[in-house]
């Protein structure tokens, strides 16, 4: 299913040319602002005013952008969520220019990179920062593993989760996986249990948890991390049961019906936000995350901090029985009177 | 002892389709064509193999419960269809044409029974309704049954057999995960014994929640249980799987599950497991253990 895209994102290539990641929909808003960085160039260069053409340009791409994120399919907002340019876990811990000491292993078998996570500092606040995180290049998406954790990624989860209860921490999760690691040693390790252990464990935490979707959120591999007192998304992350292409393999049994199953599983923020399933959308600079991760990095910082600091005065007690509360709530099914 | 004339009648040719009404049944494993009345008796399991068939969630209960002491709860529960699913077919389809042919609500059943005596709660699962996937209603009877162990000091009993989360219900029952997870990590707060049973086929969204986290963990033999489908991984990693991958005995070897269990031999498991395990159950809940000051540890 991911094999397509091993190829993406060199992180070389991300500073010298970015428009080898341009997405179909996405093409004519880039030409027309590699137009306007060309004429600002040249302006330099020849000492000339382009002032009006710019903006008679710039106007043109904000009402172009507007008119293709006004109306993006759920197909688009998959592609968006997978970006290869887009944010992950460790590039908002060095953009929101954090303290982070990272922790590793999950003291019985290995540390799996495709789970990341150690004290972070949020402004004036101490958290657990715990993630999945994806490669920008070959060699490491071969290390992380594309994001998709081994069991021993849910279980140095589990272990860091227990420190943060331990040391009274609030917990940060970042979101953004395809899915657990579906291979022959995840299996033997019990990637199943490990998942299970992480929902228990993360439903009865007496510190408070805010989740994060900032890419995909891709079923229980993305779940392990997202049983919080808070989830939000970014708005062009995504979160379902399972991925558009493994829907469609298997319920139109045909693996080109990508759009058709992305569009039924309603898996955008939106859609989300509409079925009370999450707290909160996080809107993204123009464009998306990867057209300004400084920006979303800004906002993303502006949030947790907002979030963690409102669960931090409610009490343990309190926290527990209204997270439970909030899942057992989770549902959606009609009541036949007997 | 004539070798060419048939004495006997109504022997019937192996691999036919022409078995007459159900007098006889081929096991998927080893393909032995085994008597029906036979396989009745010894709980529908293969003579030769060992090979568990998958029978009925009202066999498991008279093979489980006190007889007659079954008494179903949370009926009337009901699939909603919030996404408005369609597929090749509509959800909504889908969800009244499994009611007309298996006569069931949803893919589980839960109730109160007794065990020799003991009173238990059940949450049986049911492969033959739309593969035996967990969606709204599913994750909403097990945690009513979970509800109704702690309020009544039982201990909870759940039979799985599932293909896992039910996609139609996408980010519903994704969730449910987390909810029955959620009800599992109250009742080990109360100190009340889960065990679970997994049987022959139980993978993804179920294995990866409710089912995995039994204070006991029992597979029925030969039952195929992971996270993943054999197919996808196979897929995934281009190699040809070991025999026996996820099957109950290679969970067993790799330490996911307490024991294997023949079908004849579960309930009398369970009731002595039970004996173990409920000596805190019967009384009332410990306060010292229930409460939440934070008064520091005494060294």
């Amino acid at each position: 299913m991911r094999h397509a895209r091993g190829k993406e994102g060199d992180a070389k290539m991300v500073q010298r040319a970015p428009k080898r990641h341009v997405l179909d929909f996405e093409q004519p808003l880039v030409e027309l602002e590699d137009k306007i960085t060309e004429l600002k160039q040249l302006a330099v260069v020849q000492n000339v005013s382009v002032d009006e053409e710019v903006g008679r340009l710039s106007e043109k791409a904000d009402r172009l952008r507007n008119e293709i994120f006004a109306k993006l399919t759920a197909w688009q907002q998959v592609q968006l969520a997978r970006h290869p340019l887009r944010p992950y876990a460790l590039d908002y811990v060095s953009a929101l220019n954090t303290e982070f000491v990272e922790l590793h292993g999950d003291r019985t078998f290995a540390d799996d990179a495709a789970i990341v996570g150690g004290f972070m500092t949020l402004n004036d606040r101490r958290v657990m920062m715990i993630g999945h995180q994806k490669g920008r290049d070959t060699r490491e998406n071969i290390r992380r593993n594309f994001g998709m954790p081994q069991p021993e990624g849910y279980r140095k989860a589990n272990r860091l989760m227990r420190l943060a209860e331990k040391f009274h921490l609030p917990i940060v999760t970042l979101i953004d996986t395809p899915g657990a690691y579906p291979g022959l040693g995840a299996e033997e390790r019990g990637q199943a249990l490990a998942i299970a252990e992480n929902l228990k464990l993360m439903a009865g935490l007496r510190v408070p948890v805010v989740s994060v979707v900032i890419g995909e959120g891709g079923s229980g591999g993305a779940l392990a991390l997202g049983v919080a007192d808070r989830i939000i998304m970014l708005q062009h992350a995504i979160y379902s049961v399972i991925s558009p292409e493994g829907c469609a393999a298997i319920l139109w049994k045909d693996q080109t019906k990508v759009k058709e199953a992305a569009d039924a599983l309603k898996l955008t923020a939106k859609h989300l936000l509409s079925f009370g399933v999450i707290d909160r959308v996080v809107p993204e600079p123009p464009g998306g995350a990867h057209r300004d991760p400084a920006a979303m990095a800004d906002t993303l910082g502006q949030v947790l901090y907002e979030e963690v600091n409102y669960l931090s005065h409610v009490s343990p007690t309190v926290l527990r029985e209204r997270r439970l509360k909030k899942f057992l709530n989770m549902g959606y099914f009609e009541q036949e009177s007997p | 002892m004539s070798w060419f004339r048939r004495e006997r009648r109504g022997v019937q040719p192996i691999q036919k389709k022409a078995i007459p009404d159900g007098l006889w049944k081929k096991c998927d494993l080893c393909g032995e064509i085994l008597y029906v009345k036979e396989l009745e008796k010894r709980l529908w399991t293969c003579a030769k193999c060992g090979n568990h068939f998958m029978i009925s969630t009202q066999q498991y209960i008279e093979i489980l419960a006190d007889p007659g002491s079954f008494r179903e709860t949370h009926t009337g529960l009901i699939s909603g269809d919030p996404l408005q699913f369609k597929d090749l077919k509509k959800y909504r389809d889908r969800i009244r044409e499994y009611h007309e042919k298996t006569g069931m609500e949803d893919a589980m059943v839960t109730g109160f029974a007794s065990m020799d005596g003991r009173d238990v709660v059940l949450a049986i699962m049911d492969f033959s309704y739309m593969g035996g996937s967990m969606g709204s209603v599913v994750g909403e009877k097990f945690a009513r049954a979970a509800q109704d162990a702690i309020l009544r000091r039982r201990p909870l009993i759940a039979l799985s057999r599932s293909g896992g989360a039910r996609m139609q219900e996408s980010i519903y029952s994704l969730m449910q995960m987390a909810k029955t997870a959620a009800m599992l990590s109250r009742m080990s707060e109360e100190g009340l014994p889960f065990i679970s049973i997994l049987t022959n086929p139980t993978t993804g969204g179920v294995t990866a929640s409710f089912a995995s986290l039994g204070d006991v963990i029992i597979a029925e033999p030969k039952a195929l249980i992971g996270f993943a489908g054999p197919r996808v991984i196979q897929q995934t990693i281009r190699q040809d799987l070991p025999e026996g991958f996820q099957r109950s005995e290679f969970l067993l070897d790799h330490g996911m599950v307490d024991m294997i269990v023949p079908r004849d031999e579960l309930r009398r498991t369970l009731e002595g497991l039970l004996d173990f395990m409920c000596a805190r159950a019967a009384s009332a809940p410990d306060q010292e253990v229930k409460d939440d000051s934070q008064s520091p540890a005494v060294s």
